[in-house]
């Protein structure tokens, strides 16, 4: 918001019916007259029907809520997460903090940077990606680690990064979580604990 | 070694079915009126014997904090609030709780709220956590739907409701008036102590804040005993800890471990060694990326609990082990650590606003020598005017580890800065 070019912006914002649903039941979650609680939640209901949050789109928040507009933007501002304006239909974000960094974070970031031809902050021509860096995503054990949509892609290396990229390129889904097909957190090759408890239901 | 028999979150790596019925048949859910039955006060007292210290890094007793709620419940509510705002970096355990053990957080919500006078718990999970949370939606939905929360909660007569609160991207949220502000619709700016949570908090009502590991592990100590939680461990460093062990090992992982394992037996036995071999290792930050960076020397001895590792000046913190071998550039990485104090930094106080800044810096620049040997004590004059001078710990945080490299690391860089200035003159 701090340009001063607002060309992108839309001159209005509505909620869907299936959103406007999402956006009542998370207002009743918080006690009556608690319901600025839900300004995040809202916003980010927002931003899964647009891709982004627009300031017509933080106004309607802030009347749903009967919020002062300002504390919408403050908010909205504040929290990493919203994006202020469009992003691609994919937004890589990358993890370069320590961890990931230790386990070759930067080979990645240069892999992404290549198979997209942007640089970090930017979208590629046809709209489709958006490559950001980001801080620690708390998945550590299974570094680097890439967040696109409402998945993590774990354990990845040069190789299956590109392939990634590439699979999301021809609009399919690559599976979701550790590449090297190791079983959530446990160490590869298999868990040290746990071999004598832990009954299957 | 800790038994499997001992080991709380036996579903860690989601092996296993993670919702109530699983959940059930490993013990989840079991007794739990029982427990109810037995009141307020026994919960709190079994809790203080378990010597359960906060799971979230500063290391408080978990027990004596829910005892700082009011005995009474006055004209407004209790509110109990969990900390699932994972965000220290090198720490991914409460990840594995919410998507594979979620239950466990679920009743530990139940009997800490039961204990503290609370009908509603709200868990505030990092916004990124998206399946996570879809998860632990789902455990509080069929818990729910079970009889086991919602109205008369287990036919205990309580009502108790778990909502989640999803959060936006910000580390300092994990701060728990930051937190509590961010619930509250706000940005997440951290307000001065005093006035303690247990007396204002959460729309101005008593409230405590819980890391989810210190939640989650409540269900059990309550079964099992205190007592057996209190056998595990050393004397006030009780009981198990999941750890995470990331960075240069042969096999990162979480494992549920004793406190007080020897550092080097966690990693040897769990990840594979230090890639390598242990004589490769170079440092450990043992504890987050908050405590401050151990040589290797200190690594061969030391145990990981509280007490400890406080010993050697640095911290267990979330119990999060960032291993770097002898290929680190360990100027680098702390100065990356510093840039993310400065990312995160809210900007309220002035020291951690312009300090953080003024620390990543001078940071970057000792990383290629591009500074003069006395800017090493400036630097440190800079972290000791940022800590202890700001309303929150993030200040803190991001001094220790620049002041544990400075105490460890000084002869490399001196080296960097030597190095740097002879090619300067030979060129």
């Amino acid at each position: 918001m701090s340009s001063t070019d607002d060309t992108f912006q839309p001159a209005s914002f509505a909620f869907t019916a299936e959103s406007l649903a999402k956006a009542k039941a998370t207002i009743a979650k918080y006690p009556a007259g608690r319901q600025k609680s839900a300004v995040m939640p809202l916003l980010d209901i927002a931003q899964r029907q647009e891709g982004w949050v627009s300031m017509a789109a933080m106004n309607v928040v802030a009347e749903m809520l009967d919020m002062a507009p300002i504390r919408v933007y403050e908010v909205a501002t504040f929290y990493t997460m919203f994006n202020l304006k469009p992003v691609g239909k994919y937004h890589l974000q990358v993890c370069t903090n320590l961890p990931c960094m230790l386990r070759g974070s930067e080979e990645i970031v240069a892999a992404c940077k290549t198979e997209l031809g942007v640089g970090l902050g930017e979208t590629t021509a046809d709209g489709l990606f958006t490559l950001s860096e980001v801080e620690c995503l708390g998945a550590c054990v299974n570094a680097p680690v890439i967040w696109i949509g409402d998945d993590y892609y774990e354990d990845l290396d040069l190789q299956s990064t590109k392939t990634i990229i590439q699979a999301l390129k021809r609009g399919e889904t690559p599976k979701a979580g550790s590449q090297t097909g190791r079983q959530g957190s446990a160490p590869a090759g298999g868990p040290t604990t746990l071999t004598t408890v832990g009954g299957d239901a | 070694m800790l038994r499997d028999q001992d080991r709380i979150f036996t579903n860690l790596y989601g092996l296993h079915d993670w919702r109530l019925k699983g959940a059930q048949a490993r013990g989840d859910w079991s007794g739990t009126k029982d427990i109810l039955a037995k009141g307020r006060e026994w919960i709190i007292e079994e809790v203080k014997t378990s010597g359960l210290r906060g799971r979230g890094g500063a290391g408080f007793p978990t027990g004596l904090k829910w005892s700082f709620m009011p005995k009474e419940i006055g004209s407004r509510p209790h509110y109990l609030v969990v900390n699932a705002d994972e965000g220290e970096p090198g720490t991914c355990k409460d990840r594995d709780i919410m998507r594979y053990d979620p239950h466990k957080l679920v009743e530990g919500c139940l009997l800490a709220g039961f204990a503290m006078g609370a009908h509603a718990a709200y868990i505030y999970i990092r916004g990124e956590f998206i399946r996570e949370a879809e998860n632990l939606q789902v455990a509080i939905d069929e818990a729910t739907a079970a009889g086991l929360i919602g109205k008369n909660a287990c036919g205990s007569g309580w009502d108790f409701d778990v909502f989640l609160h999803r959060g936006g991207g910000a580390y300092v949220c994990g701060e728990e008036t930051a937190l509590i502000q961010s619930l509250e619709g706000k940005k997440g700016q951290p307000r001065l102590k005093p006035p303690f949570p247990a007396g204002v908090g959460l729309y101005g009502a008593p409230t405590t804040v819980n890391n989810v590991e210190s939640i989650a592990v409540a269900p059990t100590i309550l079964r099992r005993g205190g007592a057996w939680f209190a056998g595990l461990g050393r004397p006030k460093n009780s009981g198990t800890k999941v750890f995470c062990i990331s960075g240069h090992v042969e096999r990162p992982c979480n494992v549920e471990e004793e406190m007080g394992i020897p550092l080097k037996e966690l990693i040897e036995k769990h990840a594979g060694g230090v890639r390598g071999g242990w004589n490769n290792l170079l440092a450990v930050i043992p504890g987050g990326s908050s405590v401050p960076v151990l040589t290797k020397d200190i690594c061969d001895t030391v145990l990981m609990d509280f007490d400890s590792l406080r010993d050697v000046r640095s911290g267990l913190g979330t119990a999060a082990v960032i291993v770097m071998d002898k290929s680190t550039d360990i100027v680098a990485g702390i100065a990356r650590l510093a840039k993310f104090y400065k990312h995160e930094s809210c900007g309220q106080c002035t020291p951690c606003r312009e300090g953080t800044g003024w620390m990543w810096r001078i940071m970057e620049r000792l990383v290629t020598g591009n500074a003069s040997i006395e800017e090493i004590d400036m630097l440190e004059e800079v972290t000791r005017q940022v800590e202890g001078h700001t309303i929150c710990a993030l200040g803190d945080a991001a001094a220790w580890p620049i002041q544990g490299l400075i105490r460890s690391f000084r002869p490399e860089l001196e080296r960097r800065i030597n190095e740097a200035r002879a090619k300067a003159r030979a060129a």
